[in-house]
């Protein structure tokens, strides 16, 4: 990692569901403006790994955690700290695995983060709404039905719709959760190829289940094992020389 | 086989009772006010004064009893929708499990708590606290009833509030979450706006309990058949009017045909209620 500048970090981190520990000692560096995949088998810990970078997790009871994560130098869960929960989730936008726009029209879906944080006037929100539609490239396909009910988009442009409903509020990293995990081929491309637009401007950080998928979008990967980081690189060395064993093994198929 | 066969014609045999019970209730009302079309008329069901008992004139117009039954109905569901909405919206998406665990049997209480108590409270409790706060010269007032009403019909909205409200896809909250709303701009944004049919049919079927709520209103709104549409004043519904009346009438006389007038006209009401809720619960579980 020559010539980054870090993004997000996280420091001796270790998260706990109740007494079961879910993520131990994690220290990892995540570069500005880079697509980094976290990939791993089911239940290693990488999306709730994910979700620490927006504190999702905060709202699972009787979960607690060790450690710091930093978003440009700052510690997010520093209760005196200069970035509070709204800050933070207004600079870092989630979109989750399964879909889920809200039951209100598309104009409304993606005007809803933009009006929470204070903006009124609807020449601003017009705006905010054609902008967001175009950055995930759903504008063509819906602009002539903006006050429709999202439930009548495709799977995948309901997800578009998630994305743009997250650039509305004009994060500066985009967390994503296996987003394209329940979508067609088709589909599944066509948010590939958005990501690849998008990590021009955003820090983006994507859990998924397809190794095809993190080798074909991210410049840097992290392997996760049993809630343990074991190796984290450029995609391109995790997928054709791993240093660990675990990571070899996985990517090669012999277990996951 | 037979024995399915006659299992079969046994179900529906029961299920078909209640549809018959209620299509006889029908035909039985409708029988019994009959006779009140030719003579006296049944013109005189649209005036504005209901004086059943009369050495002079007797009269036998609804509109006073139907704008009691109305103004009563309608102050107890303003009364009611903050209470019970909030209350659900707390009980679902806020309150403790320990919080949870004491709340939920206080409201199933308060839902099996005999009307003719609350009604006696109503009297002793509530109505001088309602006359000396609003310097009135009674106490018995459609505020009075409207308010004890609507305590009785929270706990209904409430619990179908709150059903409507769980089932709300926790992916919804999420996104908001997510987005930085807060926790309060979430339930009022998203949960409460996508639970919204299965509230409206929580009020409804609230409404529909305080259309036909009897006791109460027989002991604190007065019973003054007024055509009024103040909060203040004494009023009389249909249900009190027939329950008061339906005792001493003379068995087939125009006022005894005419409470039963009063009984077909309540009936429509909740029959109407309850199949616009049914209707808003269905669309909402097709979702």
């Amino acid at each position: 990692m020559v010539n980054e500048t870090i993004k997000l970090e996280s420091k001796n981190l270790n998260f706990y569901y109740g007494e079961t520990q879910a993520l131990f000692n994690i220290n990892l560096q995540i570069p500005k403006n880079r697509v980094t995949a976290l990939i791993g088998p089911s239940g290693c810990g990488k999306s709730t790994f994910l979700r620490m970078y927006n504190r999702m997790n905060d709202i699972i009871p009787g979960t607690h955690h060790k450690g710091s994560i930093l978003i440009d130098s700052d510690d997010i869960y520093l209760e005196k700290g200069s970035m509070d929960i709204v800050s933070l989730r207004k600079k870092v936008g989630m979109v989750f695995q399964k879909s889920n726009p809200f039951p209100k029209s598309i104009w409304e879906n993606i005007a809803y983060g933009p009006k929470i944080h204070g903006i009124k006037d609807n020449t601003k929100l017009e705006a905010i709404v054609e902008k967001s539609l175009r950055g995930s490239a759903l504008w063509e396909e819906v602009s002539d039905r903006l006050h429709q009910n999202a439930f009548g988009l495709s799977g995948g442009q309901q997800q578009r719709l998630c994305i743009a409903r997250a650039l509305a509020v004009e994060p500066e990293i985009l967390l994503m959760d296996e987003p394209a995990s329940a979508l067609d081929p088709k589909s599944t491309t066509r948010i590939e190829n958005l990501i690849r637009e998008l990590r021009e401007n955003y820090t983006i950080v994507i859990v998924t289940h397809n190794m095809q998928q993190a080798a074909r979008i991210s410049y840097y990967t992290a392997f996760f094992y049993e809630g343990k980081l074991i190796e984290f690189g450029e995609t391109e060395k995790i997928f054709t020389k791993p240093d660990q064993q675990q990571t070899e093994d996985y990517i090669t198929g012999r277990f996951g | 086989m037979l024995k399915d066969k006659v299992i079969q014609y046994v179900l529906w045999g029961s299920a078909a009772t209640s549809i018959l019970i209620v299509a006889l209730i029908f035909i039985f009302l409708g029988k019994e006010a009959f006779s009140f079309i030719s003579e006296p008329g049944i013109e005189k069901l649209f005036s504005s004064r209901w004086v059943p008992v009369s050495f002079t004139l007797e009269q036998f117009g609804l509109y006073p009893l139907i704008t009691g039954s109305f103004l009563v109905t309608i102050l107890a569901t303003i009364i009611m929708i903050p209470f019970g909405v909030t209350g659900a919206l707390y009980i679902s998406e806020f309150a403790s499990n320990t919080e949870r665990e004491f709340l939920k049997p206080f409201i199933e209480i308060l839902a099996g708590i005999p009307s003719v108590v609350i009604g006696f409270f109503g009297l002793l409790v509530l109505s001088p606290i309602v006359k000396s706060l609003f310097g009135l010269n009674t106490g018995l007032t459609a505020i009075t009833g409207a308010l004890l009403l609507a305590l009785m019909a929270i706990p209904t909205v409430i619990s179908i509030s709150e059903d409507a409200i769980q089932s709300v896809p926790s992916s919804y909250k999420e996104a908001s979450l997510a987005l930085g709303a807060s926790p309060l701009q979430t339930s009022f944004r998203v949960v409460v706006p996508a639970a919204l049919p299965g509230i409206i049919a929580a009020i409804m079927l609230g409404m529909g309990r305080v259309v036909g709520e009897t006791m109460v209103v027989l002991m604190v709104t007065g019973n003054t058949a007024k055509l009024t549409l103040s909060p203040f004043d004494s009023v009389r519904t249909m249900t009190a009017t027939i329950a008061a009346e339906m005792g001493e009438v003379a068995f087939g006389s125009s006022h005894y045909a005419a409470l039963f007038w009063v009984g077909i006209v309540l009936m429509l009401i909740t029959f109407g209620l309850n199949v616009l809720a049914q209707q808003l619960l269905k669309k909402y579980q097709m979702r």
